[in-house]
């Protein structure tokens, strides 16, 4: 049924427009029309997604915290985001007199430029992605790096010290969990022999039965989903590693100074940032576009690769809701000497499993030393804290 | 040459032009990534994807971000009294533009002796990966080495010291 | 500029030059430091287009040399910028005609 004329259509069905609308033109210009359809098609998808997220954040965090959400615009409160877009274009676009102005403006553009660029080699279906590159994870993780720099541009031009302290904390925290985000993603490299995101997830698109062999089924693979994960959250600045903008520490950090528009811009490129991630860790650890069954393929693959991103996006809006934010200093150790050791270590086991060959051996060894470097670490972790009756100090 | 050869040459050389003669510290900073930005996109215009990825991932992700912290946290928003340019600054210049001519004569002199137009390299990752660990590992492993040194030379040179006691 | 390898070596050549005026000519020691980056940049520039246009490029010499420059130039920034913070500390200035002296 899977390779039936009705499903290749559905799965196939945006290919399928684009090929028809750029056919109109003559050939030489078909390839690079064909990409100008795509990025139309990604920056009208995601900004709309961004919408539909704001609306359900706000109301899941609603009820977590045993309240209605908003539920004034529209049934259940769905047209919310038209509200609040109409109150950011309208708002006035005040720009502090001391700022500097130049790099006060290009903050927020090179901040939405570098994140919509991650999209281009996100695949979000079968031979759905903008640009194959041989390179792809690099360029994803370059594009990332270059947005620390916007962040550091905000907070630095607004002349304001909250600013400044939010920008220094967010970039300290941000290259931290950068370096255990690419290390975590090098296992699932190391595995499938490519950098390039098509084929990582046309290596996790096989069945052995009804199960898949996405890597997250995997030991090393959890391990390095769980710090992926955390990295991710760390990365985007979300709850619960928030310091640098949470309202109740810093106003808002180093987004203090920008209203209307620019803020708008900002709350954009920080929630497009999410979606990009959650879409790489779903490419590189559950499955891309493949879905979780074998008898399941028939439904397109577009929409297996769009639910797990919203699945993830559920999942941050969850720990948002329900843990209390780390301090600076407690979310730097816990980067430098937890999370980096545990991913070194993850590699480590990732290439026993290379070498292992087939066999329930690998699993046990694999899982074994996982599990009891998460202990030993943890454990050293929690008596270096020293957990006891508590000290008060006094002022003098 | 193509357009976009010269527009990416412009914007390279428009920022370390402003990396050296603005004012600000912050500024010079800012300038001296987008020079970065520019050359990242002159390697990728060279096939060079993975060098230019590279240069983007370390040098805008890492070099400039350093960079910029060592210049807050050595309070570079002061402009001295004297002036930003040092006296001598004439013969710098003097000596920069020297060595400019003596390299733009070299270059148009040996312009015949290269061929023209070389085809496409096709450089996959995979090459440069089996090209690290086969013929280029020794290097490997000693730039690894070389990281961890300065990883915590850097860290012992920069470190407060401890306070001694008064005795 | 009658090949492209000669225009990209010419601004190789220039943002070189550039990287030299600068770490001559201005009295901050980061200045002068970002000037000694400019200058590798413009080094790793002039490797990456000899590859491209040389003999062999399926030999990967001037990619690898390029990648290994870019990974000791990111260790030498680390260190020479520590090495500026701790001379901050010690004399609160980071003029260099003013740290001219071995004295104190």
């Amino acid at each position: 049924m899977a390779t039936s004329p009705l499903f290749i259509h559905l799965d196939q069905m945006f290919i399928i427009l684009r090929d028809w609308l750029v056919g109109f033109l003559p050939a030489a210009l078909r390839p690079a029309a064909g990409v100008v359809l795509g990025v139309i098609a990604i920056v009208c998808v995601f900004p709309g997604l961004f919408a539909l997220t704001t609306v359900f954040e706000r109301k899941g965090l609603g009820r977590i915290q045993n309240r209605l959400g908003p539920n004034r615009v529209g049934p259940y409160g769905l047209f919310q985001p038209i509200a609040d877009g109409i109150k950011s274009l309208t708002k006035e676009d005040i720009v502090p007199l001391s700022a500097n102005a130049v790099v006060h403006f290009f903050a927020p553009l090179v901040l939405v430029v570098t994140v919509f660029m991650g999209f281009a080699v996100l695949p979000m279906g079968r031979n759905m992605v903008l640009v194959d590159m041989d390179a792809g994870l690099l360029f994803f993780f370059a594009m990332g790096a270059a947005t620390e720099l916007s962040v550091f541009m905000a907070g630095w031009s607004s002349r304001n010290k909250y600013s400044l302290l939010g920008a220094m904390r967010a970039v300290a925290q941000m290259i931290s969990y950068e370096v255990v985000l690419l290390l975590s993603s090098v296992a699932v490299v190391m595995i499938t022999g490519s950098l390039s995101l098509p084929k990582i997830v046309a290596a996790q698109n096989t069945y052995t039965g009804i199960f898949p062999h996405w890597y997250i089924f995997t030991p090393w693979g959890l391990a390095g989903f769980v710090m992926y994960a955390i990295a991710a959250t760390a990365e985007t600045n979300r709850s619960p590693f928030d310091l640098p903008e949470g309202e109740s520490e810093l106003v808002a950090g180093y987004h203090t100074e920008y209203s209307g528009f620019k803020f708008a811009l900002f709350f954009l490129g920080e929630y497009l940032a999410m979606f990009s991630i959650s879409g790489l860790g779903t490419t590189l650890f559950l499955g891309g576009w493949s879905a979780p069954f074998s008898f399941l393929t028939f439904i397109p693959s577009w929409i297996w690769f769009f639910s797990k991103v919203m699945l993830s996006i559920f999942v941050f809006i969850w720990m948002r809701g329900t843990l209390p934010r780390l301090r600076q200093d407690q979310l730097m150790n816990f980067a430098w000497k937890f999370c980096l050791p545990f991913t070194l270590l993850d590699l480590i086991v990732t290439a026993l499993w290379r070498f292992m060959g087939e066999g329930w051996l690998r699993w046990v060894v694999s899982t074994a030393i996982l599990a009891a470097a998460y202990v030993v670490m943890g454990r050293a972790g929690m008596r270096s804290e020293h957990f006891g009756p508590r000290r008060y100090r006094y002022a003098e | 040459m193509n357009v976009v050869f010269y527009l990416l040459a412009a914007l390279t050389i428009g920022g370390g032009l402003a990396a050296v003669l603005l004012k600000h510290l912050v500024h010079c900073a800012l300038a001296t990534t987008v020079a970065f930005a520019g050359l990242a996109m002159l390697f990728l215009q060279l096939d060079a994807q993975f060098a230019g990825f590279a240069q983007i991932l370390v040098y805008i992700g890492a070099v400039a971000i350093l960079i910029v912290f060592a210049i807050l946290l050595t309070r570079g928003s002061e402009l001295p009294k004297d002036g930003v340019f040092s006296r001598s600054w004439f013969v710098g210049l003097a000596i920069a533009a020297g060595v400019f001519a003596v390299l733009a004569w070299a270059v148009l002199q040996s312009v015949r002796a290269v061929p023209q137009q070389m085809a496409v390299p096709a450089v996959s990752v995979r090459d440069i990966g089996n090209a690290l660990v086969g013929r280029y590992v020794l290097p490997l492993e000693i730039v690894a080495l070389l990281l961890t040194a300065a990883t915590i030379g850097a860290v012992i040179v920069a470190m407060h010291e401890k306070e001694r006691p008064k005795s | 500029m009658t090949t492209p390898l000669a225009g990209y070596l010419l601004v190789a050549a220039l943002l070189f030059a550039i990287g030299l005026a600068g770490a001559l000519v201005r009295r901050n020691a980061i200045l002068v430091l970002i000037g000694i980056e400019l200058m590798l940049n413009a080094a790793n520039l002039n490797l990456i287009a000899f590859w491209r246009f040389g003999p062999h490029p399926e030999a990967l010499t001037g990619m690898m040399f390029a990648i290994f420059s870019i990974a000791v130039a990111a260790a030498e920034a680390a260190v020479g910028l520590g090495l500026v913070i701790s001379i901050y500390r010690h004399t609160n200035t980071t003029e260099l005609d003013k740290i001219n002296r071995m004295k104190g």
